[in-house]
């Protein structure tokens, strides 16, 4: 393990007290706590650390924030393991272990490094041009991408962590804590609003930190920034969040935002979740988030040891890390004169500085003038033109630019450098301006795009609003945080602007693509897509005019990264192919999240047991106790079978129906959906959403109900009971209880608000056992002694009220089996009691419970419908055969008039019939498709599909339902089911299987 | 996320509701009375605007009442939120209603239906 060669003698906000020990592929390195990733890597040596997308060419760290392009990294490993981080973000901490993405088989030695010796033929849309055709093999060839792409590995276990959604509502929120930002977030703290402020950062200050001395009210910058930061600290209505990525705008002010509690952190604390996802609703949004350095587009710009002048300043200055021990600089602009002054003051070797504006357009410069002082060599109006070294820059070679910086001209000058820091200006960070929909406008003289319009209440200040000195952040920061709080309706006065020496800085020179005539180097401007400027000038010469499709052909900008340092180069060389004016060209939407997001943050709690309720029933208990099998039907958990011993579940469902048929089996129907319908207009209301007629309804009597969409279609069903005269109990199926609730209550509200009706949900105060079968009666009879159970005081469809078990009940005598059946509904706290006296009283019987599968079995043989097996949305009570229900002679009810259109009327709608298997003992499938006329091979002309079907031990054969086109003009037909593993054949018949004529429900 | 003022329950986030599409569509007084085409009408087609929209939503996860509002589709700004059985008072949004909304001379629509639908049956 060596110690840190590039780390200097002092300087940077690192701990240099303690040192701790981190894995890179493989390697063993040390860095010290307050390290990123990224800036422990520089500090040994360690500039290569990835390979290009597409050429698979060695790259280096490239930036230090949120924008790094190439050192993109898988961190840990395990169900803790991440892809797709940027090691310029990740906080050191001891034991961290990552390695390189995008390498195979690994990062010195990489298979598809070969990409880049055959570039020429990777040209622009190269994928939509080599992986086109035959269609067929696109599977084989998203394969080859995936491994070749590297785009890291998702974890396969369960992400351990814990995360967390947070919401909070505020008068002002401020976006990134630079100096504009605290500027603003003291300005609207002062006025007693509601402020919070984040920092995607661990420290605040953003580039002050580590632009080198600087005062601010007589006090260097870093202090400045530590006392503003402990007095909002100290604010009750100040929130103050570090680590903080704000990931989405969206509309009305609703702003997201990822809170990284613990990432920094080697040994988690178990109290305390990983991160917080923040919801937030802020009346007003100030936007101070910065810009983005850009790189120059010049030959091989993309070896390690190639930087942003930015981040070689910051890694200097923030990190006490030296990128490199000779540093050529190459700029358009005097701000990475910054960087030459950091790396002077650090006593590090500057070979030169490379400025591509004439000496005269720069020498007036503040910035320019203490270089020269300093005696710093500075090349004017010239331009690198080729680089040396592969996986490390070693030196570079420029010349003069010939008068209009087109070309290059006279003598060749080699300089040595291990480093290259890069500036071609900056481009404020107006990604999530954008996403908020507002407009952007194109600031030619700092050559970058600026927010114009904004569409939310928000205010862009400091360099996002292209405003990059620090006195203008500040004080700007401070009128727009005010301008904030008093929109938001807080008072008071702006405070007064800190007072900075201003620093005279001189205008860039706009060169978008270094001109070179060393010809082969290849000059990228999407360092993580691996997009050059010949991929954009291909684009525009095969007729991409759109920035939008050049976008998406050359894939330029469509990286995690978003093009945060590429997508001003492309426009620009877009613009210059098209002989085009940069704003024409038009700018690309940025869209959420501004960076990659855990899908565990967005889950926040919402996972496992937290996903969605388990409902179950009051008589769940003995269900577990008694051995059944569970199905989930929504969000219920039903008992589907109980099966005895080592029955299989097709003997235990045998046994069951069979039971229900000749003994007495009971069925908890508690999830059956109830709703509570009282007012005096309540039978009218029902008249009205049920086909069928509801006025004439005696009271103690039940009905049975289809309730269709105004389309006509079935929508539910259930057997409702009249009460009293304004006071029904509905009853729905299980899974759409609350989407019928809904429907009478658009109903009643919007339609019909004169009707004098109310529903409530009653699903869950009722318990529910169904018993049915010719025991059924002399079970009950033996509970209730309140209850006449005789065929006149309680025939079929009829409704009683008294005891069972002692119970207070309502027993209903309706049957879904066909058999003779009651359901006793009792309070919900009692479902337990009933069920366990009637299974007690029924043991002389051989009770037999049973579950949904036998239920669904029993109504099959009879051809009761089930809404959502039998139709689907696209099925008239017509064409289940159901005409019978529908009272055509009421004046209207939903859906009527649907049911005469031209489309509701044709002959060859598919109809609901039943199919008997050729073979008894075959069981179609479900969903299975059915042909008259079978062929070889598909297409054949499908007539429909099965929708259920069983064994029935009682009918002793298969049976089976379908929707069938024509269908009942098919009875005796013999059908085809086309099957992968072989065709089964079937006789269309009545949807009846067993007693067709409803003999037994009078036991 | 749209942040609407349900008239019962005060600003709420729009995941809380459910939208319910064109608002102020009556339903054909006597559809008996209307033709295939009047009666589609009223079922499948709704107005789709680039711009203003009055429309239904309802606060489902919360008190349940249906409601209009006027918005802007473009924008999303909500310009006004207001009673089911209500016009919007809003300006823009009353002349959206009185200038473009179809529903508007929906007797005279029936009307017409009604002769028609006797035409062809004669
Ligand atoms: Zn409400």
């Amino acid at each position: 393990m060596s110690h840190q060669p590039y780390r200097l003698a002092s300087g940077g906000h690192i701990d240099r007290d303690h040192e701790i020990e981190f894995t890179f592929n493989g390697r063993l390195y040390r860095g010290h706590p307050g390290d990123t990733l990224a800036s422990a890597l520089l500090a040994n040596g360690v500039h290569f650390v990835g390979r290009g997308f597409k050429y698979h060419r060695p790259r280096g760290i490239f930036a230090a924030g949120a924008e790094e392009p190439n050192a993109l990294i898988q961190l840990g490993h395990g169900p803790r393991t991440e892809p797709n981080l940027r090691a310029t973000q990740v906080a050191l901490y001891d034991g961290l272990t990552a390695t390189s993405q995008n390498v195979w088989p690994s990062l010195r030695f990489d298979l598809a490094s070969v990409n880049q010796w055959v570039s020429r033929f990777l040209p622009a849309g190269f994928y939509y041009k080599t992986f086109m055709w035959p269609a067929s093999q696109w599977m084989r060839y998203e394969h080859v991408i995936r491994k070749a792409a590297g785009l890291g590995k998702a974890p396969t276990d369960r992400d351990p962590d814990r995360y967390e959604k947070m919401h909070d509502h505020v008068d002002v929120l401020i976006v990134g804590g630079g100096p504009a930002g605290l500027a603003a977030a003291l300005a609207a703290a002062a006025t007693g609003a509601r402020v919070m402020v984040t920092e995607a950062k661990a420290g605040f200050g953003g580039h002050i930190c580590f632009d080198g001395a600087q005062q601010i009210d007589g006090q260097p910058a870093a202090e400045w920034v530590t006392a503003a930061v402990a007095k909002l600290q100290a604010m009750p209505e100040v929130t103050v969040l570090p680590r903080t990525t704000v990931t989405g705008y969206y509309d009305h002010n609703y702003i997201t935002a990822l809170e990284r509690v613990t990432d920094h952190l080697g040994n988690t604390p178990t109290h305390l979740v990983r991160q917080r996802f923040w919801k937030i609703r802020a009346k007003q949004v100030v936007l101070a988030t910065g810009a983005i350095e850009r790189p120059l587009v010049f030959a091989d710009n993309d070896r390690p040891g190639i930087m942003l002048a930015s981040a070689v300043r910051e890694y200097v200055n923030s990190y006490g890390v030296l990128p490199g021990r000779e540093t050529v600089i190459f700029t358009n602009n005097d701000d990475a004169y910054r960087t030459a002054l950091a790396l002077d003051d650090a006593h590090a070797r500057i070979t030169a500085i490379v400025d591509l504006r004439a000496e005269a357009d720069a020498v007036a410069g503040d910035l320019v003038a203490a270089a020269r002082d300093r005696g710093i060599k500075t090349y004017f109006n010239h331009a690198i033109i080729a680089v040396s070294g592969h996986r490390r820059v070693t030196g570079c070679s420029i010349m003069e630019l010939a008068e209009d910086g087109t070309t290059v001209t006279g003598p060749v000058t080699s300089l040595v450098a291990d480093c290259i820091a890069m500036s071609g200006g900056w481009s404020p960070s107006v990604h999530l301006f954008s996403q908020s929909r507002g407009t952007l406008s194109w600031d030619d003289e700092q050559a970058c795009f600026i927010p114009d319009v904004a569409h939310e209440a928000t205010v862009s200040v400091g360099a996002s609003a292209g405003d990059f000195s620090l006195a203008g952040a500040l004080k700007n920061g401070l009128k727009g945080g005010m301008e904030a709080a008093r929109a938001s309706g807080a008072k008071g006065r702006q405070p007064a602007a800190p007072k900075v020496d201003p620093v005279t800085e001189m205008p860039l020179r706009a060169i978008w693509q270094v001109p070179t005539n060393a010809g082969k180097g290849k000059q990228f401007v999407d360092f993580q897509n691996d997009v050059t400027a010949a991929d954009i000038r291909l684009a525009a010469q095969e007729g991409y005019l759109s920035v939008e499709h050049t976008k998406r052909y050359t894939t330029t900008g469509m990286g995690t990264d978003q093009g945060r340092t590429s997508n001003v180069n492309a426009l620009a060389i877009l613009a210059n192919a098209r002989d085009a004016h940069i704003p024409d060209v038009g700018t690309t939407t940025f869209r959420p999240p501004l960076e990659p997001v855990a899908i565990g943050a967005f889950a926040g709690r919402a996972v496992g047991g937290q996903f969605e309720p388990v409902r179950s029933t009051p008589m769940d208990p003995w269900h577990h106790a008694n051995g059944a099998t569970f199905e989930h039907v929504g969000q219920w958990m039903r008992a589907w079978y109980y099966p005895r011993g080592s029955e299989t579940m097709r003997e235990a469902v045998d046994r069951e129906c069979v039971a229900a048929r000749t003994g007495v089996g009971i069925l908890d129907a508690s999830t059956l959906g109830k709703i509570d319908v009282k007012g005096p207009d309540a039978a009218e209301f029902l008249n009205r959403i049920y086909t069928n007629g509801w006025l004439k309804l005696a009271v103690g009597r039940a009905r049975y109900g289809l309730m269709l969409g105004e389309d006509g279609m079935v929508k539910d069903d259930g057997v409702t009971v009249r009460l009293a005269e304004d006071h029904f109990h509905m009853t729905t199926t299980t899974g759409g209880t609350a989407a019928v609730l809904d429907w009478l209550e658009e109903w009643s509200q919007t339609e019909w608000p004169d009707l004098q009706v109310y529903f409530t949900s009653v699903t869950e105060q009722w318990a529910v056992a169904s018993i049915c079968g010719p025991k059924a009666r002399d079970l009950l009879a033996e509970l209730s002694d309140d209850i006449d159970l005789s065929d006149a005081a309680l025939p079929f469809m009829g409704v009683s009220t008294g005891t069972v078990a002692g119970l207070p009940a309502r027993v209903f005598r309706i049957s879904f089996t066909g058999e003779l059946s009651f359901e006793i509904n009792v309070p919900s706290r009692h479902g337990l009691a009933l069920w366990t006296a009637l299974m007690a009283a029924g043991e002389k019987y051989d009770i037999t419970p049973y579950g949904t599968e036998s239920m669904h079995v029993l109504r099959a043989e009879k051809g009761f419908i089930i809404v959502g097996q039998e139709t689907d949305g696209s099925v008239t009570p017509g064409d289940l055969g159901m005409d019978w229900i529908v009272a055509s002679k009421k004046a209207d009810f939903v859906g009527k008039r649907s049911l005469a259109r031209t489309d509701s009327l044709r002959a060859d709608r598919k109809q609901l019939v039943g199919l008997l298997s050729t073979d008894p003992e075959v069981v179609l499938p479900e969903g299975a498709q059915v042909v008259a006329d079978l062929k070889p091979a598909p297409p054949m002309t499908m007539l429909g599909h099965v929708t259920s079907s069983y064994y029935s031990a009682n009918c002793g054969r298969s049976i089976a339902m379908a929707l069938i086109a024509g269908g009942r003009a098919r009875l005796g037909e013999t059908v085809h089911l086309p099957l992968s593993d072989g065709n089964l054949t079937a006789v269309v018949t009545e949807p009846q299987f067993f007693d067709p004529k409803g003999e037994r429900l009078n036991g | 996320m749209l942040l609407i003022d349900c008239p019962w329950c005060g600003p709420r986030d729009d995941s809380e509701f459910q939208y319910g599409g064109e608002a102020h569509k009556r339903r054909p007084p006597a559809p008996d009375q209307v033709s295939d085409a009047v009666w589609a009408d009223y079922l499948f087609h709704n107005q789709n605007p680039k711009g203003l929209y009055l429309e239904r939503w309802r606060h489902s996860a919360g008190c349940r009442r249906w409601f209009n509002i006027a918005r802007d589709t473009v924008s999303h700004a909500v310009l006004e939120v207001y009673p089911a059985d209500a016009l919007p008072s809003n300006a823009a949004a009353r002349a959206v209603y009185e200038q473009n909304w179809r529903r508007e001379n929906e007797a005279a629509a029936n009307a017409a239906a009604v002769a028609e639908t006797t035409e062809i049956g004669a």
